[in-house]
């Protein structure tokens, strides 16, 4: 479903992707992890040309972003993005906020863009909060409507970068139940995360990241299991991360 | 030393005959620069935060040369350069018979534009990077990221901003005397001239405009506090 191919890109002269590849399949909840600065949230945005590239390729579900004629703003309203920083736009109700991409980029009916957006408000459980705006909202909460709206565009894959980093510690576990749950009913999910409990039970394939590469590309069984066969950048980073 | 003040020429007539025309052209000539000059700054604005160098150097060359230039100038120079065949193009007859009135709307609507641009610009920039993401990621065209999200929240950003400008530039309409428009302060000499009053006139000029912009003024600050985003 995604095809990454040696891509590569740089921020004027300084190189913060180099040569990666991968393939995501459909069904796949891939988790991207890494040191920070190591590219992981750039890869990431890289997927729905949020952030161009400079070498190589992705092609999205059969669409090419690096081609000239492909249609950017089409292939994004089929791919959904969870930022850190939430990113819900704050003039807008929690309503307008699911419904306003439904209704001006998929040129859905009012009706049926509400229709849409309250059932994923509701599955996320915050249907009480439809008239809220945002900043009425905690971040947790937030977050569950930036999945909502994301959903409401009914995407073929979601992208998550670093969806619980920016959240209070009590408010983690809300946001990743709803992506357990996703990841369950089978969406297609790219991860950037610190949470290795949520990497270990619910991912099949780890991406382990440094300085712009990818160190390692495997099923999570392998990742967690065998850590003797992987490489010291990433048995390094491991044991850091899980001696707690 | 007595000052011999008479204002007594100041009756209703005056009033209706002399000030509440000009009056009217004042603000007219306010509301109208301030509704173009917003729209045509945001454009300029966007072209001065566009990726094309060659947009971003008229619209920096534009808005650098029209605030290096007192007011009263451009006021002249486009007084002067504008043909009459442009007024009767645009308005007929009535257009050659109000050729001030018409050349100062269109001066200050392109003199304001450069420093409303100036504000739009800083209200723009105030909008986090996250959010034009957000709107691309959605799918938004660059026009549907700005129109939906970004100039919104850029608009009520600097809305206490732009407000004061128009305060500022009501009062500047003051020098469309300069080319014999007749606006607010232009009533008033009329008047001070019918009844040879020409120098009392002045100070119930100025406190008729001082009344005006400082209730403006307080307006405004009110309005600050009530449409903040809530974040």
């Amino acid at each position: 479903m995604i095809d990454i191919k040696n891509i590569s890109k740089w921020y004027g002269s300084f190189q913060v992707l180099t040569d990666c590849t991968t393939t995501i399949n459909k069904g796949d909840v891939v988790v991207v992890c890494g040191p920070s600065g190591s590219g992981k949230s750039t890869l990431i945005k890289t997927v729905n040309a949020l952030e161009p590239i400079q070498q190589g390729d992705i092609v999205v579900d059969g669409t090419s972003i690096s081609d000239p004629k492909t249609n950017l703003p089409k292939l994004r309203s089929r791919v959904g993005m969870v930022f850190q920083h939430f990113e819900l736009f704050p003039h807008l109700s929690i309503t307008d906020n699911l419904t306003l991409a439904q209704i001006k980029v998929l040129g859905r009916s009012k009706d049926e863009s509400l229709k849409r957006g309250m059932k994923m408000l509701d599955r996320v459980g915050l249907s009480a909060h439809k008239d809220k705006f945002p900043g009425q909202l905690s971040g947790g909460q937030q977050q569950r409507v930036a999945i909502a709206r994301a959903l409401s565009m009914d995407p073929i894959v979601m992208l998550f970068d670093e969806p619980t980093s920016a959240l209070d510690p009590e408010m983690v576990g809300e946001v990743l139940d709803v992506m357990v749950q996703l990841a369950h009913e089978g969406m297609t999910m790219m991860c950037v995360t610190h949470e290795m409990g949520f990497a270990k039970r619910v991912s099949n394939k780890v991406i382990f990241m440094d300085a712009g590469k990818i160190v390692e590309d495997c099923s999570s069984a392998d990742f967690f299991g065998k850590p003797e066969e992987r490489s010291p950048r990433a048995k390094d980073f491991l044991s850091k991360i899980l001696q707690h | 030393m007595a000052l011999n003040l008479d204002f007594s020429f100041l009756t209703a007539d005056v009033v209706k005959a002399n000030l509440l025309p000009g009056l009217y052209y004042s603000l007219q000539l306010t509301v109208v620069t301030m509704v173009c000059g917003i729209v045509l700054g945001t454009l300029v604005a966007l072209m001065r935060l566009s990726s094309r160098p060659w947009l971003q150097r008229i619209a920096a060359v534009y808005v650098d040369t029209l605030r290096s230039i007192p007011l009263l100038m451009v006021i002249l120079w486009f007084y002067l350069l504008i043909p009459a065949g442009f007024y009767s193009f645009i308005a007929g007859g009535y257009g050659l018979a109000h050729r001030p009135e018409f050349s100062a709307v269109i001066t200050f609507t392109i003199f304001e534009a450069a420093y409303y641009s100036e504000i739009m610009r800083a209200g723009i920039q105030s909008v986090p990077r996250g959010q034009v993401y957000a709107g691309y990621a959605v799918g938004m065209t660059y026009s549907q990221c700005m129109r939906l999200v970004v100039l919104p929240q850029a608009f009520r950003n600097m809305l206490p901003v732009l407000l004061t400008q128009t305060i500022v530039l009501f009062q500047d309409t003051s020098l469309v005397y300069a080319i014999g428009a007749y606006d607010f302060l232009k009533g008033f000499l009329t008047a001070g001239q019918i009844y040879n009053r020409p120098d009392e006139v002045l100070l119930p000029a100025a406190a008729c405009y001082f009344v005006i912009s400082f209730s403006l003024s307080m307006l405004v600050r009110r309005l600050q506090a009530r449409i903040q985003i809530i974040r």
